[in-house]
C-alpha cells in the first residue's frame, strides 16, 4: 500500500487545486500578518487576538479561530472531496483497479493521502503564520487564556501541540468529503456539500433549545485545541475532541470504503 | 495453470433496473485463441468485458479467468491485461509517468519493460509529453503499452481500432497478430465484421445482451454458405441440371441471363460446374458474392429480436454443411 500512497502523492503534487488549497494556506496568515504590520489596532473580541502585537506566538493561534468556519475545511475538501472524485471525472478508477491492487489498497492510500494533505495544509499554514507573527511582533512570551505568561520556548510548543489537536476535526471534515466524493463521483458536488456540512453545524448551535449538543458538534471541536492554552492544561475538550471526531470520522469512512468496494465502474 | 481456460463465463447477467444489458451469457475462450466478440453498439459488449475485468458485479452467473473470480480477488487478473472503452490515463501526468504509475501498481518488474512498451506503440518520442494533449489514436496505443507492461496471458481489448484513422487501424490490427503468434490469447470486442474476420478464429456474436452464435469463424463462413451469380450459355438448361442437386439452394434467376444460388461449401460448386459442363450449359461466370458472411451478421444481430428464428436459420445453415453448434 505504501507504493500507492506514494502514487496519490505524485498525483496530488501534479495537479493544480493542491497547490490552491496550500497557497491559500500560505497567503491568508501573511495577509493577515501584512495588515496587522500597517494598521493599528487589533481583533481583541477573538481570544489571542489582543495579543498579537506583542508576540507573533498569538498569529497562528488567532489564525485557527478564524479560519475554522470555513478556511480550513474549504482547504481539506479541495482535496479529500476531489481524490475519488478525480478518478471519476478522468475515468481513471478502471485504469488503475485492473493492476495488481485491491480497490481496499487504493482506498486507504486515497485516505492517507488525502489525510496528509489536510495535515501537511495546516501545519505550513501554522509555520507561516507564526514566522510572520514573529516578524511583525516578536518572539515573545505568549499569556494563556488563564493568565498565565509562557516563555517564547513553551509558548512555541503550545502553538504546534494546538495545531496537532487542531488537525483532528479538519481530519474528520476530510473524511466526510472523502465520503461525498465516493458517493457523488463529483469534485464540486463533494467539495461544496463539505462547505455545507460545515457551515450548518455552526448554525445548529444558534438553534434555541439545542445547546445540550453544542459540546459534539464537529465545529466545537475546532475550539479544542483553547484547552492547551490554560493553566494548568485541561484535557478534558481535547479528550473529547478526539471521540466526538472519531465519531463523524469513523462512519463517515466505514460508509465510503463500502460504496468504493461494492461499486460498478461503469463509467470512463 | 494450463489447461484453464482464459476466459470462462457461465450464466453471466447484469440487470440495471429492468434493463438487461448481459442475459444470460456463457462462453468460453480456449488459450491461444483470438476471440470476437461481435455485435452491435449497445448489445452489452463492454458491460461483459467490464465484468471480465472484476469492474462490475454481475447480478447473477460467473466470470472466471484463469480459473478465478476476479469479484473476489484481483489476483485473478495476475496473467490479465486490457483496457474497456477508451483507455483512460491522468491527463496532468506526462505518458511516461503513467506507464511508470500503473507499472508500480503491478509491481514485479513491470517497470523494466516500460520502454519497450512504448517503442512498441511507437510512442517513444511522445513520452515526456502530458497525456491531456493526446489523440485518441495514442490513448489507444498508450493503453495498449500499459497493458503490455503487465506482459499478460490474455488481453481483453475493446473495440480497440474504433476511431482510429486507417493507418492507426492497419497498425492495431496488426499489433493484435503479431500478439497473438507469439502466443497470447486475445479477446476482443467489435462491431465490425471485418475486423472479427481478418483478426479472429473464433466468434461470439452477441445482440440484445445475449449470444446468438458462439464457435469458429469458419464454421460460420460455412454456416453461412456461398452465394454464387452464374451465367452460361443457356441458363433454361441450367435451371435444370441445378435442380435438386446436393449443397445447392435459394437458386433465383435475374433478368434473363444471370442466376443467384447458395451453395452449401466449394465441393458442392465444383461439382455443379462438372454437371454443367457435362450437360453442355457452358459457364460464362462464376463468381461468388463476399457479403454472405456479413448478411448473417446482420441477420443474427438486427429484425425482431426472434432468437429462435435466428437459431433456426444457423441450424438450417448448418445441417447443410454438416455443423452443428
Amino acid at each position: 500500500m505504501a507504493t500507492i500512497y506514494r502514487w496519490e502523492l505524485r498525483k496530488l503534487r501534479a495537479q493544480k487545486r493542491s497547490y490552491l488549497g496550500l497557497g491559500a494556506a500560505v497567503l491568508v496568515p501573511i495577509i493577515f500578518a501584512v495588515a496587522v504590520a500597517i494598521q493599528p489596532g487589533e481583533p481583541a473580541d477573538v481570544p489571542f487576538g489582543r495579543y498579537i502585537n506583542d508576540t507573533g506566538l498569538a498569529f497562528p493561534l488567532v489564525t485557527l479561530l478564524f479560519g475554522s468556519i470555513w478556511f480550513y475545511p474549504l482547504i481539506a475538501a479541495l482535496v479529500s472531496g476531489d481524490i475519488v472524485a478525480n478518478e471519476d471525472n478522468n475515468g481513471t478508477l478502471k485504469t488503475i483497479l485492473t493492476r495488481s491492487v485491491e480497490r481496499s489498497q487504493v482506498f486507504f492510500a486515497k485516505v492517507l493521502a488525502a489525510f496528509s494533505y489536510s495535515a501537511f495544509a495546516i501545519l505550513l499554514s501554522g509555520v507561516v503564520a507564526t514566522v510572520a507573527g514573529i516578524i511583525v511582533s516578536g518572539f515573545n512570551p505568549l499569556p494563556t487564556l488563564s493568565g498565565s505568561i509562557e516563555t517564547p520556548e513553551r509558548g512555541l510548543l503550545l502553538v504546534g501541540g494546538s495545531l496537532a489537536v487542531y488537525l483532528m476535526p479538519v481530519l474528520a471534515i476530510s473524511s466526510i468529503a472523502l465520503l461525498l466524493s465516493t458517493v457523488t463521483r463529483n469534485s464540486a458536488a463533494a467539495v461544496v456539500g463539505t462547505l455545507m456540512f460545515s457551515l450548518l453545524l455552526q448554525l445548529v448551535v444558534i438553534i434555541p433549545g439545542l445547546d445540550g449538543v453544542q459540546p459534539y458538534l464537529l465545529s466545537t471541536q475546532f475550539n479544542s485545541w483553547e484547552g492547551l492554552l490554560r493553566t494548568p492544561v485541561d484535557w478534558q475538550p481535547i479528550i473529547r475532541a478526539a471521540w466526538v471526531c472519531a465519531l463523524y470520522a469513523l462512519p463517515a469512512l466505514a460508509l465510503a470504503l463500502t460504496v468504493f468496494l461494492r461499486r460498478d465502474v461503469a463509467g470512463g | 495453470m494450463s489447461g484453464v481456460a482464459p476466459v470462462a463465463l457461465r450464466g453471466l447477467t447484469k440487470q440495471y433496473g429492468r434493463i438487461t444489458a448481459v442475459d444470460d451469457v456463457s462462453l468460453t475462450v480456449n488459450e491461444g485463441d483470438v476471440f470476437g466478440y461481435l455485435g452491435p453498439n449497445g448489445a452489452g459488449k463492454t458491460t461483459s468485458l467490464r465484468m471480465m475485468l472484476g469492474l462490475i458485479r454481475p447480478t447473477a452467473g460467473e466470470v472466471l479467468v484463469f480459473g478465478q473470480d476476479p469479484q473476489r480477488s484481483v489476483k485473478a487478473l495476475a496473467d490479465v491485461a486490457g483496457f474497456v472503452e477508451a483507455p483512460r490515463f491522468y491527463p496532468y501526468l506526462d505518458a511516461i509517468t503513467n506507464l511508470r504509475l500503473v507499472a508500480a501498481l503491478d509491481g514485479n518488474d513491470a517497470k523494466g519493460r516500460i520502454a519497450e512498451a512504448l517503442d512498441v506503440v511507437e510512442l517513444s518520442d511522445r513520452a515526456g509529453d502530458k497525456v491531456g494533449g493526446f489523440s485518441h489514436g495514442m490513448h489507444q496505443r498508450l493503453g495498449i503499452a500499459g497493458a503490455l507492461i503487465r506482459r499478460p496471458r490474455l488481453l481483453l481489448l475493446d473495440e480497440p481500432a474504433t476511431g482510429l484513422d486507417p493507418g492507426g487501424m492497419r497498425d492495431m490490427r496488426a499489433l493484435i497478430a503479431r500478439l497473438s503468434s507469439e502466443g497470447m490469447t486475445v479477446m476482443l470486442s467489435s462491431h465490425l465484421l471485418a475486423e472479427v474476420e481478418e483478426l479472429c478464429n473464433r466468434v461470439a456474436i452477441v445482440r440484445n445482451g445475449r449470444i446468438v452464435y458462439e464457435g469458429e469463424l469458419n464454421e460460420l463462413r460455412a454456416a453461412a454458405g456461398l452465394t454464387i451469380r452464374l451465367r452460361t450459355t443457356d441458363d433454361e438448361l441450367a435451371l435444370r441440371v441445378i435442380a435438386g442437386r446436393r449443397g445447392i439452394t435459394d437458386v433465383v434467376r435475374h433478368g434473363s441471363n444471370a442466376i443467384q444460388l447458395r451453395a452449401a461449401d466449394e465441393t458442392a460448386i465444383a461439382e455443379l460446374s462438372r454437371a454443367l459442363a457435362d450437360a453442355e450449359a457452358l459457364i460464362l461466370e462464376l463468381a461468388p458474392s463476399a457479403a454472405t458472411l456479413e448478411d448473417l451478421f446482420f441477420e443474427l444481430t438486427e429484425g425482431d429480436g426472434d432468437s429462435a428464428g435466428e437459431a433456426a436459420k444457423l441450424d438450417q445453415a448448418a445441417e447443410l454443411t454438416g455443423d452443428t453448434h
